[in-house]
Order: C-alpha cells, then structure tokens, then sequence
C-alpha cells in the first residue's frame, strides 16, 4: 500500500473510529445513568 | 616498570579519547533536561530520571546499554515488554475521578476531537519521508500521553523512542504556553464568556463502578490491539471505584507509580545515545511533535464550536481545548482563558469531564489506530 492510501485511509478511519468509538460510548453512559439514576441518599 | 604506569595512566584517558562528538553535546542535554525539570518545574518526576539516563549512556566505555549493562536490562524488562508504561496506566486510572465527564456524557465526543492531531500528524510524517511505522509513532505525540507514545513507539519504531518520549512529556508540560494562543486566534470573545453553569453530582456509584467495564469491555471488542492500555487505566479506576480494595489502589497511584516512574524515565534516557539521537530525524520529530499538540488544540476547539451550535449556545468552545489527555494542566488551563473574560464564569469542572474524557480519547485513539493497522496488515 503506497504511503497516499495509508495516510488518508487512517485519518477517515482512525479519526472516524475514534469519534465513533467515544460517541457510543457515551450513549452507553447515558443509559447508565437512566437505568440506575443518581440517589440524594448517596451523598 | 614506567610503561607499565604509562599504560596505567592511559587507561584513565581512554574514556575521553573514545568520546564521539555526539556524546558531550547530549550530555548537555542530558544537563538542561535536569534544569528544565528542577529549575522550571518542567514534569520533574520525568526529566530527572530521563536526564540523567541521558548523561549516563553518553558516557563512553561503561557498555551501560550493552548486554548485560544495567540500563539495558531495565530497558529489556519494562520497555521492550511493554510493562513499564502499562503499570503507569494502572496508577492513572487510579488517579483519575471520571465524574465530572461522566455528570455530561456527551463531553466524550471532545476527548475523541482532541485526538485528530495524531492522524493529521502521521500524514504529515508521511509527507516527509517516514515510514508508515515511525509514521504512527511521531502522530502518537499528538496523543498527549507519554505511556501511550512510550507503548506505540517502543513496539513498531523502537529507534525513535528517545526523541518521540521526551516530546511527549515536554510539549504535555508546555500545554500552558502552547494552547491559550490558539484557544483565543479561534474564538469570539462572546463565545469565551459562554456560562456553562455549575456541574451537579448526579451520577450514581453503580455507573461510575459500570464505567470501567463498560468502556474496558466495548472498547476491548472494538479495538483489541489497545486493550492492554485500555485495560489498565481502566483496572486502575475500577480498583478506586470499588472502594474496596483501597491498599491496592494506594499502592498503584503512589509507591507503584514512583518505582515505575523511575525506571522507565533512566530507560527513555538510555535510548538517548548522541550517536543515535543526534540526527536531523529528531529535530524534524520534536517539531512535529509541536505540530501535532496546535492540532489537536485547534480541533478541540472547533469541535467546541460545532457543539456550541448544536446546543444553542450552551457549550463554552474553550472547553474543547481540554479535550486533550495532558491532565489535568489543560483544564486549568481552560479555567484560565475562561476567567479572563469573565471572573464569575467557572468551565473547571466542565473542562475536567472534557480532560478525562481526553484521556480515555488519547488511549481509545491509539487502539483504534493499532486495530486499525493490523486490519490493512501493516502490523
């Protein structure tokens, strides 16, 4: 693979993948937060 | 009798006759390195040990990293397995309170545009010359984070450790000088004095105990080449979360953390032979280096903006600044900028949530990326 496919194939992936990565998780985090919700006993 | 004090006597010199040129130069380096890190505060912990590792190799004849030296073997045992920068991860991890990212989850998505540095980056390495490797490894700077360059590089460019480590951990310690300019060329007065509101506790200690598995166990499917690094950042908060393991987790923010600190900064120092580092490669790594913080600065910022429209104006684009792993210098930084142009306005927590979320980002995009090169074959 020639450095030109390299170089453009990891910024769309890679900063793709990350982006991807981080917004479901914090899709996952927000149904964390719904499904066991913050009790005022807690503090 | 008087050739044998000669030839005596001439073993005394013979270091100095061995000398290269490169060797008093670095051990210069090796000497501003120390006042960088006594006299300037400039990440201490590091620059003591990477220096002086620094004068040490520099030091002809005493085969330090030869096999058998000393130096060698710390660098075989924690560098060359990896070990050193994992066992750091686990002391982080265990230092680091994810609440404040975790009260606004949506944060995260500034952690992953703090990292778009790293990818410009290796293109630009590219550009120059590199090999799709040392490529990787140079981008890696952008992440922010010495044990993630330490882990990448000393795994697919071993012979670019020195440079790639000790602009890692200089340009982190110069976040407060490199990012303010950048934060104001890119925003509006208007949108620095953006109020964001106080951070409300509300996230439940189920989730903030979830947290680590979750991202451990999505992330570890997604990525499995970056699972030892997401693994042990995540081992390490998980400990603290529990609330149970507390001897464990004091043990690995603080003696663990210190002996590894140690050994791995008089590792870095041992790669730094003037007959090897001293080369235009390093100076063309060290401003790439540079290059790739303004970047991932720059991004954290517009992306910042972009949330700002997205939210009506409720997200302070400063905030994106943060959204690097260098924590948590840039989140003060943040606070900094904000309350120049507003002394009531207060983005410390929000910047914080942003900054962790940076951290979990610099990892997760090294990961990627190492998943990433194993699907095209490159590794």
């Amino acid at each position: 693979m020639d450095n030109w496919t390299f170089g453009i194939t990891m910024i769309i992936v890679g900063m793709g993948g990350t982006l991807l990565t981080l917004w479901i998780l914090s899709l996952l985090m927000s149904l964390m937060k719904k499904i066991f919700p913050f009790a005022k006993e807690e503090n | 009798m008087s050739e044998a004090i000669l030839n005596g006597l001439n073993g005394l010199i013979t270091g100095f006759q061995s000398m290269h040129w490169s060797n008093p130069i670095m051990i210069v380096v090796g000497i501003i390195l120390l006042y960088l890190g006594i006299k300037k505060d400039i990440e201490p912990v590091l620059l003591v040990p990477i220096g002086f590792g620094c004068i040490l190799v520099n030091i002809p004849l005493a085969g330090l990293m030869d096999k058998d030296g000393f130096l060698r073997v710390i660098y075989e045992a924690g560098i060359t397995t990896e070990l050193f920068p994992l066992l750091i991860f686990v002391g982080i991890g265990a230092m680091t309170d994810f609440g404040p990212l975790l009260e606004n989850p949506k944060i995260f998505l500034l952690g992953a545009a703090g990292q778009f540095g790293i990818f410009l980056t290796l293109a630009l390495a590219l550009a120059l010359g590199f090999t799709k490797l040392q490529a990787v490894s140079i981008g890696i700077i952008g992440a922010c984070d010495g044990p993630t360059a330490i882990y990448v590089t000393s795994q697919y460019a071993p012979e670019l450790l020195g440079a790639v480590s000790v602009a890692a951990y200089c340009y982190m310690s110069l976040v407060p000088m490199i990012q303010p300019p950048i934060m104001r060329a890119l925003t509006t007065k208007e949108e620095r004095t953006i109020n964001m509101g106080t951070v409300k506790k509300s996230v439940s200690k189920t989730t903030r105990l979830l947290f680590p598995l979750v991202v451990t166990i999505f992330g570890g499917l997604i990525a499995p080449k970056g699972l030892p690094l997401l693994g042990t950042i995540m081992l390490g908060n998980f400990m603290k979360e529990s609330g149970v393991v507390g001897r464990l987790t004091k043990a690995s923010e603080n003696e663990i953390a210190n002996i590894v600190t140690l050994l791995l900064g008089i590792s870095i120092g041992a790669t730094m032979d003037g007959r090897v580092f001293l080369t235009s490669q390093t100076l063309i790594i060290l401003v790439l280096g540079f290059v790739a913080i303004c970047l991932d600065t720059a991004c954290g910022v517009l992306f910042g903006k972009l949330m700002k429209v997205l939210t009506g104006g409720k997200v302070n684009p400063l905030i994106g600044a943060a959204g690097i792993s260098a924590y948590p210098m840039s989140a003060r930084v943040v606070q900094k900028e904000g309350q120049k142009y507003d002394r009531k306005n207060f983005l410390l927590m929000h910047a914080m949530g942003a900054n962790t979320g940076g951290q979990v980002g610099s990892v997760l995009a090294a990961a990627v990326m190492l998943s990433v090169l194993k699907g095209m074959g490159v590794i």
